[in-house]
C-alpha cells in the first residue's frame, strides 16, 4: 500500500488519530510502530519494551544529557517519527484514554520540534461536546484532504529526469 | 539476609516510566537477588484524569498521575503487597516533587515500607540492592527487628569501607569491641573480632550467634558462617536506638559513613523512609580524612580543633571532595586558622547531608547521629546549628553496625 503523506499525531500513540489518518490515504507515524519493532528486535533482552540504556544516549540527538533518561529513551523512540514527518496533527488537552506517552516533558519536546520543522500542522483541542466532536473530525479530515497528494520532491525529481531522458534520445 | 524465611516478598513499582530509561532490567535483577518481584497495582485508565484532584497535587505528566493512582490502590488495599519501591527520573522537577509526596503519602496512610529513588540510564542493579534488601527485611523479618533486648552470647561485625568493628555482647551488655582499618576485607574482620573476643575473654565457639553487616557483609558473612547477614540500613537503625535507648516511637536516625550517608526514619526501631547517599565523598567520612591529613592531625583531633572554630569565617563547600579540597586549600593560603577550617569542614559535610537527604525523610526527634563521624565533635555541633534541634549521639556510636548485628543475630539464639 502506498502512502500520500507522513503524518506525525499527538497523542503519538492514539489509535483514532491514527485511523483517521490511514483512512485518508497518509501513514500515522506512531509510537506502537516504534515499540513493535524494539520488542520483535531479537538480539535484545531488555525486556518490557527492550529499551537498553543505550537508547538514552540515542536521545542524546534530540536533548542535551542534562535532561532525564526517562525522556531521552522516549526521544529515541519517537525522535525518529519527527525525522519523518511531512505533516502534522495536534490535539491539545486529551484525556488519557485518546493517547498518552507519559511524560509531558517529553510531550513538550516533541511538539516543539513537530511545529519547528515548518511542515503543515492542524492544532486542534479535544472535543467536549458532541458538536465539538463533528468540528474535530470535519477540521482533521479537512486538513487530511489539503495535503499534497503527490510528493512535490519526487515530482520535481522525475520532470528533472524527464528532459534530461528525452535529451539523451536525441 | 537469612537464608530462612526469605519467602518471595512483593514490591509495589511506583515508578514514572522506568522501561523508557533502559534500567527496568536492573530493577528486575536487584529484585531477583532479594527473591522480591515487582507487581504493578491495578487501577482504573479513567482515574488518571482525576486522580490529580483526588490526591491534590495536579500535574501534566500522565505516568506521575498513574503514580498517584498506584500508590492510592496500594493504600486501599487494591491491591496488596509487601513494600513500594517510588522511583522517578533523576533531574525531573515535577517527578520529584510526585515521588516525595507519593511516599509521604504511603508512609502516613499504611504501615508497609517504601523507599524511594531517582534514576539514570547508568543506575545499577548493585546500587539498587541495598535499598531493596533493606526493604524486602523490614517487610519480611518485622519480628526480627522487633527484638528490643540481645541475649545469649552473640557477635556482630561491621565490615565498612573505611573501618571494621566488631562487638561482642552478652545479656544485653556489650563485653567486647574491636576497630581496625579496612585494608583486605577477610584480615581486617577476623583482626576486629579477635580483639573484641578477646577483650570479652570468649572463644569463637562459645558465640552463640553471628550477624555481619556494612560492604563486607556477605564475604565476611559466609567465611565466618553468620546467622545473619544483613544491609546497614536496618542493622544500623535498630543498633542507634538500641544505643540511644529510644526504641519506642518515632526517631531520626543519620549515619555518617567512611563513603556514603544514611538518612533514615525510624518508628519503633523499624526504618521507614530512608535515603542513601553517595553522589560524593566530600559529604561523608572520607572528607574529615583529607581534611586531617592537609591540616596535619590525627583525625581524632579533628573534633575538638572543629569545635572551638567558627564556620562562618570560611567559605567551603564539599558537594565534591575535590571542590572542597580547593576551598581548604584556598583558605589555608588565605590565612584562615585550623580551627575555622575544622569547623567549616564540619559544617559543609552536615549541610550536604541537609540539602541532599534530609529532605527527604521526616525528621522527627530524636535525631540519633551515629558512624565514625559522629565521633568528631564539631559534626554533632555543626548538625545541632543547622536543624536547630539536640542532637543525640550514643556511647559507642561508631559501632551501632556491630551492635546491631549482634542484637538482631540473638534472635537466632535458641531458647
Amino acid at each position: 500500500m502506498s502512502f500520500l503523506a507522513k503524518v506525525f499525531i499527538y497523542p503519538v500513540n492514539s489509535l483514532i488519530l491514527a485511523d483517521l489518518v490511514e483512512r485518508f490515504g497518509h501513514k500515522p507515524l506512531t509510537i506502537m510502530n516504534q515499540v513493535r519493532e524494539k520488542v520483535t528486535n531479537i538480539s535484545l533482552d531488555s525486556p518490557p519494551i527492550n529499551i537498553t540504556p543505550e537508547d538514552p544516549k540515542i536521545g542524546l540527538r534530540y536533548a542535551a544529557i542534562e535532561v532525564p533518561a526517562g525522556v531521552r529513551g522516549r526521544m529515541a523512540l519517537i525522535g525518529p517519527l519527527i525525522e519523518e514527518t511531512e505533516a502534522a496533527i495536534i490535539v491539545e488537552n486529551p484525556p488519557t484514554n485518546f493517547g498518552c506517552v507519559g511524560c509531558n516533558r517529553t510531550n513538550e519536546l516533541m511538539k516543539y520540534l513537530v511545529r519547528s520543522k515548518g511542515v503543515p500542522v492542524l492544532e486542534v483541542k479535544y472535543p467536549e461536546f458532541d458538536e465539538e466532536a463533528h468540528d474535530f473530525v470535519n477540521k482533521i479530515a479537512t486538513f487530511l484532504e489539503s495535503l499534497p497528494k503527490e510528493k512535490p520532491e519526487e515530482d520535481e525529481k522525475a520532470k528533472e529526469k524527464e528532459p534530461a531522458e528525452k535529451e539523451d534520445k536525441k | 539476609m537469612s537464608t530462612e524465611d526469605s519467602g518471595l516478598v512483593k514490591i509495589a513499582l511506583v515508578s514514572c516510566g522506568s522501561e523508557y530509561a533502559g534500567v527496568q532490567p536492573e530493577f528486575e535483577a536487584a529484585a531477583s537477588k532479594v527473591n522480591a518481584k515487582f507487581v504493578y497495582p491495578e487501577i482504573d485508565i479513567a482515574s488518571i484524569d482525576t486522580i490529580g484532584r483526588d490526591f491534590g497535587l495536579e500535574v501534566a505528566s500522565g505516568d506521575l498521575r498513574l503514580m498517584m493512582a498506584r500508590a492510592k490502590a496500594v493504600v486501599e488495599g487494591t491491591t496488596s503487597v509487601d513494600g513500594v519501591f517510588i522511583t522517578t527520573c533523576f533531574r525531573c522537577a515535577e517527578g520529584a516533587i510526585v515521588r516525595n509526596e507519593v511516599r509521604r503519602y504511603i508512609h502516613k496512610h499504611s504501615k508497609i515500607p517504601v523507599i524511594s529513588y531517582s534514576f539514570t540510564e547508568s543506575t545499577s542493579a548493585a546500587t539498587l540492592l541495598t535499598r531493596l534488601e533493606a526493604l524486602t527485611t523490614i517487610a519480611r523479618h518485622r519480628h526480627l527487628l522487633a527484638r528490643e533486648v540481645q541475649t545469649g552470647l552473640t557477635a556482630g561485625i561491621d565490615s565498612g569501607s573505611t573501618t571494621t568493628k566488631a562487638v561482642v555482647m552478652r545479656d544485653n551488655k556489650i563485653i567486647g569491641k574491636g576497630w581496625v582499618p579496612t585494608t583486605k576485607v577477610l584480615e581486617s574482620a577476623e583482626e576486629a573480632y579477635s580483639l573484641a573476643l578477646k577483650e570479652a575473654g570468649v572463644s569463637r565457639e562459645e558465640v552463640q550467634a553471628l550477624g555481619t553487616t556494612g560492604y563486607g557483609r556477605f564475604l565476611v558473612g559466609n567465611h565466618l558462617k553468620a546467622q545473619l547477614i544483613q544491609e546497614e540500613i536496618t542493622v544500623n537503625s535498630k543498633g542507634a536506638v538500641y544505643l540511644a535507648n529510644k526504641q519506642k516511637g518515632p526517631a531520626t536516625v543519620i549515619d555518617i559513613g567512611g563513603m556514603d550517608n544514611k538518612a533514615i526514619s525510624v518508628e519503633d526501631g523499624i526504618p521507614g523512609m530512608f535515603t542513601m547517599g553517595g553522589i560524593c565523598a566530600g559529604a561523608s567520612g572520607r572528607f574529615f580524612e583529607m581534611i586531617s591529613k592537609r591540616l596535619g592531625i590525627d583525625i581524632t583531633e579533628l573534633g575538638a580543633l572543629a569545635v572551638k572554630g567558627i564556620h562562618e569565617n570560611v567559605s567551603m563547600n564539599s558537594y565534591c571532595i575535590v571542590f572542597g579540597t580547593q576551598s581548604l586549600v584556598n583558605s589555608l593560603a588565605k590565612g584562615a586558622t585550623p580551627e575555622d577550617v575544622a569547623a567549616a569542614a564540619c559544617y559543609s559535610v552536615v549541610e550536604q547531608i541537609y540539602e541532599q537527604q534530609l529532605q527527604e525523610v521526616d525528621v522527627k526527634e530524636p535525631l540519633i547521629l551515629v558512624g565514625g563521624s559522629s565521633l568528631i565533635a564539631g559534626v554533632p555541633k555543626a548538625l545541632g546549628q543547622l536543624l536547630k534541634i539536640d542532637v543525640l549521639v550514643p556511647e559507642n556510636s561508631h559501632m551501632i553496625g556491630a551492635v546491631g548485628a549482634a542484637l538482631l543475630a540473638s534472635g537466632f539464639v535458641e531458647g
